[in-house]
């Protein structure tokens, strides 16, 4: 490589090692990289010629490669290296040049032994074969000579052959004709003996030339008594077969001895099928008594033995004798046994459902689950056998029927435990509560309730899972596979529970609701927080848990979690919403009842909040509690707590005077109103029974909105007197200073107050409002 | 789209009571009464011209005290009931009176001078709904079909039966009947049956919903728990005799089928508060409208349980003669019920709504501070139930 990179950038220094010139020094590296390239790929060959000296191989100065040029070399050596070295590469090269020529000589000699035995050999050869091709000759004469006898032979026997031949024939005739006139004794003694397969097999022999002969008289009469002979075998024969007592294989064989002796098939085919027939109900029978009206029955399992050994294990037999013995018979016999077999088959099957349908209350699913295992992989062997009874596919249907009503079973078995769950839930809401002791502890009730439901659908998967175990026969059906899995366990099962759950919970929502309290407050928070956990978490982890256990994976279309995730949302929400307007309903009709019963026109003036605000503020703080319990604080509008007490009295004070002083001069009736309405184009419109977000503050805003609103209609529709108008400003004041706390906004409190008192001014003849610093000090007081 | 825009008048005054004038049957008149506890009342006669887009009001001074309820005879321009407060010794009492307005302004249009202060006229009082016994009148109600002769008037749990006579000059009780139960009953609403030769009339008090034969004055039916809460108002189907819209404080508006109470045949949830008011389109009765106190009003197309389920059929019977010229529906597949459209130009509680009497398409509402809202219904709709 040196010498390239050296002789590169000189082109001058040797055109002579350069024949075709080189096109330049700048695309030396280039061309570098294109030899490596060209070498790679096979290409040097071509290309080395004319290529100056690049690349290894093609170096010329190369001892051993192929472009080795002497002069190159040497020239090379004499110009770079320094006398040692030139020495040094000398005696090199003399040493080397001397192994060589050693090892020529070796060779040589070697070589030279071999030649010599190889022509030897060769020579050797070339003898042996001249004289083989001498006797080659001598034995084809020979063999011709042979030919020419053997063919004389054969022409002096033809003659006597002949007649041997036709002897033979003769004799084998009068064998023939000796067994017929034998054939009434032999019958006879086969028959007394009992060897009915000897008699017919003789019976077979003699017929067809007995039949052929018939017009001869003698032939006639053997075959009359054989005849009588035959009639006699046959009846012997169906009078075994018919006493029945005996097994299936005998009783086979005598139907194909009949056979044999020519008897109608078609009747025997009959004949056969109502034994066996007998024999199968005995067995039926059996199974029925088994299932009995009243039980002590056996367990599933035994009684699923029982039909297998007993029916299907018969069915089995009577089936293969049959197909054995009338094969013949093509397809209208197996057709006839099709019927049979599914006849019987289905009496049988509808005894296995009834003793099924007596397990569907049960718990066990393993001890269900072996026994159709055990009935399935049973049938399988007649349902190969039978393909046209279709028993396999009738089998499978069973199961799989049985694997829905399983499920349906434990879809019913989780809805009566959420059903539990929330009853108990009840008892525990509605316990008298001990003294002392705040409410029922909701979030720990919550846990309970989360944890029971979830405990008793891992419960359920767990039993339903023992349908697809693996060494389950039925499992690998394509139902189990797929059908079964996403549409039964997970659509039906969970997907169904889920959804049922939600509905459940929304019901609670509608009928009963309107009345009040049927469901209790507390009910509705803790199925709506269920709800909403559901939501985040359960169930997709509940999904996951199913589709893990039962790898789902087929064409049909699943319930997508998110989903399920928004019913389960919607619920909550639709829970909550119903939550705050039942509550909201409560403080209501308080403040509606204390608004309508009074005579606000006589009343007397103010000195104390009135009992029922307290209330208000009690039952609300109790809700606070309540709902805290459950949901997180929320956000509220950041306000400083110092501020909303000034507003009100400011308000109390200033605006109201502000607001309704112009009302006394006659001129302006216009002003209250102007006033109110610009205001309120300032202010949001008010939502009061708006949809709530998810945490406490929300729920308590949503109860206050619709409180207050309520107020808002009630002082309305009464007339006040100057010391009604009065109390609603103390009371208003006092639900000011308690209220806003609880709220999103504080705000809207102070809105809807004053719009309580605004229109309660409004409905007073004589509205002289009090003195704030009085209103303060009795809400102080009170 | 002009058109459609909506005709905004202010009162001066808080105001609860709205009427059409129901005997007119050519203008657009509507009658609103006012709440004022220092103030005289007011009943304004507003009139609206169509075409122009404008409204001219008539002032008749109303002195006997505010008004609570307001209905028009249906055989006479000009005269027209009222239930007011009067307050009397620290007590108040809720009356019901039968009035008549001066001449010349039955038929309106009259062009008023802008200084309505100077021009306000009396109403002439024709007779009081006057029984000593029941001193709380809720509202009065004028037989629908009627010459205007028959009035009926719910006070606290009683329902009386007034024959006007001498030209309305007198009204004599005709009959009663009286609501018993335990508690406090008392009657908030009631509406009388168009059908059934109208001997049949509707009230509600607290939850409850009954139905009364004005023949015999007893009680045909009732439905215990109609609303949740207290019904605020109900009214009659014109075009199908047994159905009945009812609302209340639940929000909800419910549809009945009075052969069967146990059910509400519809239940409608729009509203964010209390439902005070719910009114039939006198002629095409799938258009529902409904106030409430969250300031909004509601126009629903309740197709699927009125009269037409599947649009207008050609062999209906002529209701009225504003339908005369109506081609075949083609379509014959039931219509989907649905909010035609929501009215938020209110800012208080809508107390009030109704339909015109004269043009079906047009409606008013009349929210606490004293604003009434002329709509229309929109166009597109109108139109596709006429053609």
């Amino acid at each position: 490589m040196a010498a390239a990179a050296a002789a590169g950038p000189s082109p001058g220094s040797g055109p002579g090692d350069f024949p075709e010139g080189p096109e330049g020094e700048a695309p030396e590296r280039r061309r570098k990289a294109h030899g490596m390239l060209k070498l790679y790929y096979g290409l040097s060959e071509g290309e080395a010629a004319g290529r100056p000296a690049g690349p290894d191989p093609l170096d010329p100065t190369d001892l051993n490669g192929a472009h080795f040029d002497p002069e190159v070399y040497l020239d090379k050596l004499r110009r770079e290296c320094p006398l040692a070295q030139l020495m040094d590469s000398e005696t090199d090269m003399v040493r080397q040049i001397r192994a060589l020529d050693s090892d020529m000589q070796t060779l040589v000699y070697e070589n030279y032994n071999k030649f010599i035995s190889a022509t030897d050999t060769i020579r050797k050869m070339k003898n042996d074969f001249r004289k083989m091709e001498d006797e080659m000759d001598r034995l084809a004469t020979n063999m011709a000579v042979i030919t020419d006898f053997s063919a004389r032979i054969s022409a002096t026997l033809q003659d006597r052959h002949e007649r041997i031949t036709k002897l033979a024939g003769v004799h084998a005739l009068l064998r023939k004709l000796q067994f017929l006139f034998e054939l009434p004794s032999r019958l006879t003694k086969c028959v007394e003996l009992g060897a009915y397969g000897q008699a017919v097999r003789y019976q077979g022999r003699a017929q067809a030339v007995l039949q052929q002969y018939q017009h001869l008289p003698s032939f006639r009469a053997i075959q009359d008594d054989c005849q009588v002979i035959t009639a006699r075998l046959a009846q012997q024969l169906r009078q075994r077969f018919r006493e029945g007592g005996s097994g299936a294989p005998e009783q086979a064989e005598c139907v194909e001895l009949l056979l044999a002796l020519g008897e109608p098939a078609e009747e025997l085919c009959e004949e056969f099928l109502a034994h066996a027939r007998g024999r199968l109900e005995e067995e039926l029978r059996s199974l029925e008594a088994e299932l009995g009206p009243s039980p002590p029955a056996p367990d599933v399992l035994e009684f699923t033995d029982h039909g297998g050994s007993g029916f299907v294990g018969g069915l089995c037999q009577v089936a293969a004798a049959y197909q054995e013995l009338f094969a013949a018979q093509g397809p209208a016999g197996a057709e006839r046994l099709a019927a049979f077999a599914r006849e019987l088959g289905s009496r049988y099957f509808a005894l296995v459902e009834r003793r099924l349908a007596q397990e569907q209350g049960g718990g066990d699913n393993s001890l269900l689950v072996r026994a159709l295992d055990r009935f399935h992989r049973r049938l399988r062997a007649p349902g190969a056998l039978l393909a046209a009874a279709g028993l396999a596919e009738a089998a499978t249907e069973i199961v799989e029927r049985v694997a829905r009503e399983r499920l349906g079973h434990h879809l019913q078995g989780l809805r009566a435990a959420f059903l539990g769950c929330l009853t108990d839930v009840r008892q525990a809401l509605a316990a008298p509560r001990v003294a002392g002791k705040e409410g029922p502890g909701l979030a720990e009730l919550l846990a309970n309730v989360a944890s029971s439901i979830l405990s008793h659908i891992k419960a359920s998967l767990a039993a339903v899972h023992l349908f697809t175990a693996k060494e389950v026969s039925f499992s690998n059906k394509p139902y189990f596979r797929g059908e079964f899995c996403s549409q039964g366990v997970r659509e039906g099962l969970i997907v169904g529970f889920i959804r049922s759950m939600c509905q459940t919970a929304q019901s609670f929502c509608d009928s009963p609701g309107e009345k009040g309290g049927a469901t209790p407050p507390a009910l509705l928070l803790l199925l709506s927080r269920l709800c909403l956990d559901y939501e985040t978490a359960t169930i997709s982890y509940i999904l996951t848990l199913t589709d893990e256990q039962f790898l789902v994976q087929d064409q049909f279309p699943v319930t997508p979690v998110s989903t399920l995730c928004a019913e389960a949302r919607e619920t909550a929400r639709r829970l909550l919403t119903h939550y705050v307007k039942v509550q909201g309903l409560v403080i209501s009709q308080m403040l509606r009842k204390s608004v309508e019963t009074r005579d606000w026109l006589s009343t007397l003036e103010p000195r104390n909040v009135r009992a029922v605000m307290k209330r208000v503020v009690e039952d609300t703080t109790a809700i606070d509690v309540q709902v805290g319990l459950l949901y997180e604080e929320g956000v509220r509008k950041a306000q400083s707590s110092d501020s909303s007490k000034r507003t009100f009295s400011v308000y109390s004070s200033s605006r109201q005077q502000g607001r309704y002083a112009p009302s006394y001069t006659p001129s302006a009736p216009m002003d209250t109103n102007l006033l109110s309405n610009i205001q309120k184009l300032f202010s949001e419109r008010i939502d009061v029974f708006s949809p709530v977000e998810f945490n406490k503050v929300s729920v308590l805003t949503g109860i206050i909105k619709i409180s207050l609103k309520t107020l808002l209609e009630c002082v309305r529709l009464r007339t006040f007197g100057r010391f009604g108008l009065q109390q609603v400003q103390v009371d208003c004041h006092f639900l000011q200073l308690y209220l806003w706390r609880f709220v999103a906004d504080e705000e809207l409190v102070h809105l809807l107050l004053d719009e309580v008192v605004a229109s309660a001014a409004l409905r007073c003849p004589d509205p002289v409002p009090m003195e704030p610093s009085v209103v303060e000090v009795i809400c102080e007081r009170g | 789209m002009e058109d459609d825009a909506p005709v905004i008048y202010g009162l001066e005054f808080q105001a609860r009571a709205l009427t059409p004038q129901t005997a007119e049957t050519d203008a657009i008149r509507f009658l609103v009464g006012t709440q004022s506890l220092k103030y005289d009342n007011q009943i304004h006669i507003i009139d609206f011209d169509d075409e122009n887009n404008i409204i001219n009001k008539n002032v008749l001074l109303h002195q006997a005290g505010e008004i609570w309820h307001i209905s028009a005879s249906p055989a006479d321009r000009g005269v027209l009931a009222t239930c007011y407060n009067r307050t009397s010794d620290s007590k108040v009492l809720t009356c019901a009176a039968v009035w008549r307005m001066p001449k010349e302004l039955e038929s309106g249009s009259h062009e008023s001078p802008d200084d309505s202060s100077s021009t306000a006229q009396t109403l002439e009082l024709l007779c009081h709904l006057d029984n000593t016994a029941h001193s709380n009148m809720a509202c009065v109600v004028w037989e629908p079909m009627g010459d205007g002769k028959k009035i009926i008037s719910l006070a606290d749990n009683h329902i009386l039966l007034w024959d006007l006579q001498e030209s309305s000059s007198q009204a004599v009780l005709a009959s009663s009947a009286s609501l018993e139960g335990k508690g406090q009953l008392k009657f908030t609403s009631g509406r009388w049956s168009p059908h059934h030769n109208c001997t049949q009339v509707a009230t509600a008090n607290d939850t409850t919903l009954r139905g009364w034969d004005t023949r015999s004055m007893s009680q045909i039916y009732c439905i215990e728990s109609a609303h949740g809460q207290l019904v605020r108002d109900l009214d009659f189907n014109p075009n199908k005799q047994y159905y009945l819209a009812s609302c209340g404080d639940d929000c909800k508006v419910k549809f009945w089928d009075t052969r069967n109470v146990t059910e509400p045949v519809k239940t409608l949830e729009e509203h964010s508060h209390w439902v005070w008011n719910v009114r039939y389109n006198h002629s095409h009765d799938q258009l529902v409208l409904t106030g409430s106190s969250d300031s909004r009003v509601i126009l629903s197309n309740m197709v699927s349980i009125s009269s037409e389920p599947f649009g207008h059929l050609v062999d209906d019977d002529d209701i009225s003669d504003q339908e005369d010229h109506r081609s075949e529906e083609k379509s014959k597949e039931p219509l989907q019920d649905n909010v035609i459209a929501t009215y938020e130009e209110h800012e208080d509680s809508v107390y009030a709504v109704d339909w015109s009497s004269a043009d079906p398409w047009l409606f008013a509402s009349l929210s606490y501070d004293g604003r009434l809202v002329i709509n229309r219904v929109p166009r597109a709709l109108k139109y596709h139930i006429l053609l």
